[in-house]
């Protein structure tokens, strides 16, 4: 027995079905019954339930690409606020490889890097890396500031979401899947994207997105509509293109193209090719 | 904990209001939107609820019978105090209240006191013995900057909103009669505003984001009448003659406006 449908919006202790499902991320088991312990919308996948929250904190994994800022400069790293409970570093090794200089020269405190997470131990530290394409420090630009488990529906199925506004406003766009967005254009534009994105982040539970928000950016922009057909690589009914799950699993890659053409990025060379073939082993 | 502006934010903001233009999409002399709804709280005496933008308060008072202070026998006392909660902001705290939430205090209660919002020597009752003592409690709930202004706004509406009983003597003693309560003794609505200097220019209202870069603050209060009952500067740039001489020309129509929503 099932007592909910799928994308139903949950509350705490909502009882969603018997004993014959299993009980997945955001839910328990009592008394054989599978409850909410969030309040979020269910996720029905053959017989898993999983309720996925409407709002959450980052939780570091590896292998994500987030955007952070440097809070702390050590003896020989950095340490940086990745919107997260869990604060990240990024050690001196990965940026400089042995040789040695001051760090503060290369980022200051304030200054906001694209990274990747290499690693995630046991307590929670967060080892962060700058190899990889794309990855460096942003010049200029504006941050905004999101719910992460959104962050999937702000890309859209296959970036369909932000290659929209991308191509709308003319503004960079990078996604860290911490939540943090920064957006580089022209500053009305910018301002137009921030309005954009935050619409998004309020109604990403919401089916039809796509088309709200293809009418939003036309209406900002001083444009009809009817002007503004986007081929997004998905005729079809919107509907069905637009009921992007909202899981943990992101295309990332996604991401990383954007930033290759940014070049607002200032790009870390190791300065040893070795100690990057030694890093791939690791991961 | 202190909190690290990223110097792009930094960046965008003042380079925004150099073009005249705020985050938000505000005039340099727009208020976000302000919501006031009074008798929040049903335990409380008298209560209110004020949101500045995403910025809320929640205040409630009580009044209570007790001595006047030796050196004013025959005034009442008014206490304000005031609660950083931990939910609103991340750095703050829990624990013994810290500068900020004392300059907030302090700062509320001097608009009010000094702006002689609450008419104190009628709270007398027996001159030298017992007068009442009103506790003003504000509690923030939610930080996006302009903590004073949203105080002391809420704050006189608790104030207007609260009742209490009416007192007779009757054998030496006080005895309270509940069921005539009356409101206490109003006689001015005092109203503060705020301004941030950011890059040369004053701007009302800070959003918290703003706060964070603004090289200076200067909050002003003002009675009905454009009389200056309060100010207090913060921040470490300084402010000459004519930029205070501008604010508090501004300030004076801003705090008629704000007057607009109380009940």
């Amino acid at each position: 027995m099932i007592f909910v449908e799928d994308k139903e919006i949950v509350i705490p202790g909502d009882i969603l079905a018997d004993e014959e499902y299993h009980s997945g991320r955001g839910t328990f088991k009592e008394n054989d019954k599978v409850c909410s312990s969030l309040v979020g919308l269910v996720a029905i996948r053959d017989k898993k339930i999983s309720v996925i929250p409407l709002q959450s904190k980052y939780i570091p994994k590896r292998g994500d690409v987030v955007i952070g800022e440097v809070t702390d400069i050590r003896f020989s790293m950095w340490n940086l606020d990745i919107n997260s409970p869990y604060s990240g570093f990024l050690p001196a090794s990965d940026v400089f490889g042995k040789e040695k200089r001051e760090l503060n020269r290369t980022f200051d405190v304030g200054d906001v890097l694209f990274l990747r997470v290499v690693d995630v131990d046991e307590v929670k530290k967060v080892k962060l890396g700058l190899k990889g394409r794309g990855l460096g420090k942003f010049r200029g630009g504006i941050l905004i500031n999101i719910t992460p488990t959104k962050v999937p529906r702000l890309i859209g199925k296959k970036g369909s979401m932000i290659n929209m506004i991308k191509d709308q406003t003319h503004c960079e766009v990078i996604v860290g899947q911490n939540g943090v967005v920064w957006v580089k254009g022209e500053p009305s534009m910018e301002r137009v994207a921030e309005k954009v994105i935050n619409m998004i982040e309020d109604q990403a539970h919401t089916s039809g997105l796509t088309d709200r928000v293809r009418n939003m950016l036309a209406k900002l922009l001083g444009i009809e509509p009817e002007e503004t057909e986007y081929e997004l690589g998905e005729p079809g009914p919107v509907d069905e293109s637009d009921e992007l799950e909202m899981s943990e699993e992101v295309e990332i890659t996604e991401i990383i193209e954007i930033s290759e053409e940014s070049d607002e990025l200032e790009e870390f060379e190791p300065p040893e090719e070795k100690e990057e073939s030694k890093e791939d082993e690791i991961d | 904990m202190v909190h690290i502006v990223p110097e792009i934010i930094k960046e965008s903001v003042t380079n925004l209001v150099k073009n005249g233009e705020r985050t938000d999409g505000r005039a340099f002399d727009e208020y976000r939107e302000i919501s006031l709804e009074t008798g929040v709280i049903e335990k409380a005496e008298g209560s209110a609820r004020v949101k500045i933008g995403k910025t809320q308060i929640v205040i409630g008072t009580k009044p209570q019978i007790g001595t006047p202070f030796a050196d004013t026998p025959n005034v009442g006392v008014l206490m304000t105090n005031t609660e950083l909660l931990p939910m609103a902001a991340p750095n703050f705290e829990s624990g013994p209240p810290d500068e900020n939430s004392v300059e907030l205090s302090r700062v509320t209660d001097r608009c009010i006191r000094e702006g002689k919002v609450v008419d104190l020597e009628k709270l007398c009752i027996v001159e030298g013995e017992k007068v009442w003592m009103v506790f003003l409690d504000l509690h923030v709930i939610d930080y996006d900057g302009n903590l004073m202004d949203a105080a002391v706004l809420g704050s006189v509406a608790a104030l207007m909103n609260t009742k209490i009983p009416t007192t007779k003597i009757e054998n030496d003693e006080i005895v309270l009669d509940y069921e005539n309560m009356i409101p206490l003794p109003i006689n001015e609505k005092a109203l503060m505003c705020t301004f941030a200097k950011i890059d040369g220019e004053l701007i009302i209202d800070p959003s918290l984001e703003e706060e964070e870069i603004m090289g200076a603050r200067l909050s002003i209060g003002m009675t009905e009448e454009g009389n200056i009952c309060a100010m207090q500067k913060g921040g470490a740039q300084p402010l000459d003659r004519e930029e205070i001489l501008k604010v508090v020309s501004i300030a004076k129509m801003k705090t008629a406006e704000l007057r607009t929503h109380l009940p």
